[in-house]
């Protein structure tokens, strides 16, 4: 057995907090260099621009990207044959709370949501797997919440239609409008449960923007980026930078779709201890 | 301020002067201290109020990140802030047709900004104070002063939109 003590996880969570809070995520980066090469509309062109602008300027300046530094998402792999020394929920969530601090991020998050209260840092949401061998891997995503209140579920009939599922999704993104900070990047969860749904689809924005895309995703961008909603909501072709479209066995009553947007400031990092 | 007047929707526009931050929570309390007949914590009349949290000021620095948040969320309060005096709305995103009204109604101007650009646009704000609710944290109302901050303009008087 191998054995990682806790003080370690909190110190690889710290790390984690600035590297996805100051340094856009390269495949991101090259996705919005990529529109905006592409972009043709003036006004989108110059927006493209001053995110590519602020992206360059947090990394130099050591200032977070957005100043809604989220709400940070801490997906840990722990192989089976480890076993962690102290308590692994206290280490990751004291790893945020001293990351944020350390890096001068925004206490975003309330305890009761429905009195609300005064804010903290503190704490995060934690999804845990147990995997095969000896390591653990640890990713942040700091989710902005203006992106993550357009995200949609429906439940659709077993019967549905690939056409019908597309216009959901679609929809989804048009609801959300100028509001979520386009050029988006859509998750979207297919299958499982409805709670299920929502993690595939936050997963989903983990994965690599890159032209490998199943055809269910090319399809879904390009109607995407027909709305015409383009960077800030102001016109123009680039609405989304990708489509991630994860899937997994579901039951034969049911049809689960959820669908969680990113702004185009999607941040996440990783380690693998 | 005269100025304001003529914008038009989709026109570019450098602010200079002083700007108040707020958000979800202090938009409520101005509400519901107008509702009540309170005084307000801040002077409304010819007001700009910019729909923002910062992130916490780092060493040597005027401010943290500070782009806007979504606007839409503070759609029930504006139109009454816009009937006692409130000259300016900076955010992002699209209104509600009840803030278009009120902004022709009385000739406000909405404003949107680089949107998750937050650590860009800190370079335009010169000086920060807390004015109000500083227990609010992240949320409290901050007076700014910013030079050639860029915006554009989204909802003017007369009804212009680039929202459509």
């Amino acid at each position: 057995m191998r054995r990682i003590e806790a003080a370690k996880i909190t110190k690889a969570v710290t790390e984690l907090v600035r590297k996805a809070s100051f340094f856009l995520r390269s495949d991101v980066l090259s996705a919005l260099r990529k529109s905006y090469t592409a972009e043709k509309n003036i006004q989108a062109k110059k927006i493209l621009r001053a995110i590519l602008d602020n992206a360059a300027y947090a990394r130099k300046q050591k200032l977070a990207i957005c100043q809604d530094t989220g709400f940070p998402v801490v997906f840990i792999e722990i192989g089976q044959d480890v076993t962690i020394h102290g308590d692994l929920k206290t280490a990751i969530n004291k790893g945020v709370g001293e990351g944020y601090k350390k890096y001068y991020l925004r206490d975003s998050i309330v305890n009761d949501p429905l009195n609300r209260g005064k804010s903290k840092f503190s704490v995060c949401i934690i999804h845990m797997n147990i995997v095969k061998g000896s390591k653990v891997k640890l990713t942040i995503l700091p989710k902005g919440f203006g992106c993550e209140n357009k995200s949609q579920l429906k439940m659709f009939k077993p019967t549905a239609s690939i056409k019908e599922i597309k216009d959901f999704i679609v929809q989804v993104v048009k609801d959300a409008g100028p509001d979520a900070c386009p050029p988006y990047v859509i998750g979207v969860g297919i299958g499982g449960s409805a709670d299920y749904a929502g993690i595939l689809a936050k997963k989903a924005l983990l994965r690599k923007i890159s032209s490998r895309n199943s055809k269910l995703e090319k399809d879904l961008l390009r109607q995407i980026n027909q709305t015409g909603i383009g960077p800030m909501g102001l016109g123009g072709s680039n609405t989304a930078l990708a489509v991630h479209v994860q899937t997994y066995p579901t039951h034969i009553a049911g049809l689960p779709v959820s669908v969680n947007i990113s702004c185009h400031a999607l941040r996440s990092a990783s380690i693998t201890l | 301020m005269k100025k304001i007047d003529t914008l038009k929707a989709g026109q570019e526009f450098f602010l200079s002067g002083t700007i108040y931050t707020a958000r979800d929570q202090a938009h409520k309390r101005l509400v519901e201290a107008v509702k009540s007949g309170k005084r307000l914590p801040i002077e409304l009349e010819g007001a700009i109020i910019y729909y923002c949290g910062p992130t916490q000021t780092p060493k040597g620095k005027i401010i943290g990140s500070c782009g806007p948040t979504t606007s839409s969320r503070m759609d029930t309060f504006a139109p009454l802030l816009l009937a006692k005096g409130l000259k300016a709305m900076i955010g992002k995103g699209a209104r509600s047709k009840e803030v278009k009204e009120a902004i022709r109604k009385y000739k406000g101007v909405y404003f949107v900004t680089y949107a998750g650009c937050g650590a860009l646009l800190s370079k335009y704000v010169k000086k920060v104070e807390v004015a109000a609710y500083r227990d609010l944290g992240p949320e409290a109302i901050l007076k700014l002063e910013v030079k050639d901050f860029p915006l554009i303009v989204a909802i003017d008087a007369k009804g212009g939109n680039i929202y459509g």
